[in-house]
């Protein structure tokens, strides 16, 4: 029992940072019907920005804080350059996928030029900051319940971004109605760009969180943690916020109990198994709108 | 108030607009009339930056502005309430409106612009909370012209307003736009109820695949022959 409670808080630290990942799919898929599969890029990039300003002796905070708003600048960045000019002239929302997925390899493999930061492993600071909490022989890290606590503040940050502001009204708005949107006076390519800022400003911080947790960070940490996150937006429903928060814990949750009883072998295929028996049960997620699905 | 010259306009290989004249001056309500496919939407398009202009200007109150982003436009006093009720459908009445006001933060005349809003729409005010998803086609027609009234246009492009409704709705639609007009906003009407248009309007356009055929005083086509057999019915 204990060791299941132990593997349950473990999967809901993680399930949280999850969501952080998962929140910037739905929320570009929200505007654009688009899966940026450069986001787990991001992702990695945002640790190793940490990295970097910590090794300039900038301090954990600011240079998280520094990672946050660079990689939100990287992720406006791509659509602006990369994505933009592909939907003003209606290409085909294929050639779009594809162009994600490239940056995704080339932010990547930047990354790991000898010269940038080299592909091998690297030590990322602890974010065991404080003691850990036993509770019984249940011992929780410092750096769960940041990541936990965090991850909560920023999730309930971006709900009432989306659902109590006047740019979220125009995210809900451009989801619905594109035309209308514009025809309404609002500048679209101002929120769709500020919407990719703010998913890569959380993917940062997912990477400050993860990082700071295993310790370690590579290049390529992205691509698993960025389709598990995929995963737990879809399984969650697409373009629903909430649906992206309950998505990643179901992950989280699932493969630490799995991990936990049936070894780490199985741990990364988890959150596709979920993935695969929601859809069969409920083809747009838990909490998916019908009709939202078709990209 | 808004002249437009020389507009070309084309999708690929469809040339829509070859050339089109045509002035609206303020206080007017003017009619752009013409069978389906004529260019009439694409007219409008062009005017709000959704349509690319291809050669020829666009001036309003002097000021030159083809190709101009759809969302500055609506700054500059242009407000478009497009075919087809294009309303935000899991969006509130209310939250469609304050779409609609998107371009002004100023509090004070957002709330103005619901109170004059609602008094003309009684009905939206009564449908506030309600998604404009489940709106009667007659009362989301109201919700698009509402909307576009949010932002205080002085010029105002209505584009078929009267499509899909009932004929008692249709008359209290064009008895709306003629009050809008007497408040003070200048009008640019598209429709295929033309008896209607030429009724409410000063002056009329007809256009035909993608040309001004006839333009002139309202109530002169209303009796022109050429307009009368096209249009009107015989
Ligand atoms: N987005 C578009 N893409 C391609 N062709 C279009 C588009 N919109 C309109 N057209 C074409 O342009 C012409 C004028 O259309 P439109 O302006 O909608 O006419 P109207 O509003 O008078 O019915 C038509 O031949 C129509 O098929
Ligand atoms: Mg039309």
């Amino acid at each position: 029992m204990q060791t299941f409670l132990g593997a349950v808080i473990n999967g809901l630290a993680l399930g949280m940072a999850y969501a952080l990942i998962a929140v910037g799919y739905s929320m570009v898929f929200g505007v654009l019907r688009l899966i940026n599969f450069s986001h787990g890029a991001v992702y990695a990039f945002g640790a190793y920005m940490v990295f970097f300003f910590v090794s300039l002796k900038l301090g954990l905070l600011a240079s998280i804080l520094l990672s946050v708003v660079i990689s939100g600048l990287l992720a406006m960045l791509v659509d602006k350059v990369a994505l933009e000019p592909l939907r003003k002239k209606k290409s085909i929302p294929i050639a779009t996928l594809i162009t994600t997925i490239g940056v995704s390899f080339i932010i990547q493999n930047v990354l790991s030029i000898e010269y940038v930061f080299g592909s091998e492993r690297r030590a990322f600071p602890s974010t065991n900051l404080f003691a850990n909490l036993s509770i019984g022989n249940i011992t929780i890290q410092s750096s769960q319940i940041i990541m936990l606590i965090v991850a909560v503040l920023l999730l309930g940050v971006l709900t009432f971004l989306v659902q109590g502001t006047k740019v979220g009204l125009a995210m809900r708005a451009i989801e619905q109605n594109r035309k209308a949107a514009h025809l309404a006076g609002i500048n679209v390519d101002l929120v769709i760009s500020f919407t990719f800022f703010i998913g890569g400003a959380c993917a940062a911080i997912a990477g400050a969180l993860i990082g700071g947790y295993y310790g370690v960070i590579n290049p390529g940490m992205g691509s698993t943690i960025g389709l598990k996150a995929f995963a737990a937006a879809v399984v969650g429903g697409i373009g629903v916020l909430h649906g992206a928060v309950v998505g990643g814990l179901v992950v989280g949750v699932v493969e630490c109990v799995a991990a936990q009883y049936l070894g780490s072998n199985v741990r990364d295929p988890m959150a596709f198994v979920i993935l695969i028996l929601i859809l069969i049960l409920k083809p747009n997620g838990l909490f998916g709108k019908k009709g939202i699905t078709k990209v | 108030m808004l002249k437009i010259e020389g507009l070309h306009v084309s999708y690929g290989p469809i040339h829509a607009l070859k050339g089109i004249d045509l002035e609206v001056n303020e206080g007017e309500i003017v009619t752009l009339i013409g069978s389906n496919g004529a260019g009439k939407s694409t007219t409008l398009n062009a005017i709000t930056g959704l349509a690319k202009v291809q050669s020829g200007d666009i001036s309003f109150n002097g000021r030159h502005i083809a190709n101009i982003s759809p969302y500055r436009i609506v700054r500059l006093g242009i407000s478009h309430s497009p075919e087809g009720r294009e309303v935000f459908p899991a969006l509130t009445v209310h939250e469609n409106l304050r779409l609609g006001a998107y371009s002004r933060s100023d509090k004070r005349s957002v709330a103005a612009a619901y109170e004059r809003v609602y008094a003309l729409f009684p009905r939206l005010k009564e449908r506030t909370g309600q998604t404009a998803g489940t709106l009667s086609g007659g009362e989301q027609q109201m919700l698009a012209i509402g909307r576009a009234l949010m932002s205080e246009p002085k010029l105002l492009l209505l584009d078929e307003p009267s499509m899909g409704l009932a004929p008692n709705l249709v008359a209290m639609i064009f008895e709306l736009i003629q009050s809008i007009n007497q408040q003070g906003t200048t009008i640019l009407l598209i429709e295929q109820n033309a008896n209607m248009a030429l009724s409410i309007a000063h002056r009329a356009y007809v256009l035909e695949t993608g040309t001004i055929a006839i333009a002139g005083a309202a109530a002169e086509l209303a009796r022109d022959p050429r307009v009368k057999s096209a249009y009107l019915g015989g």
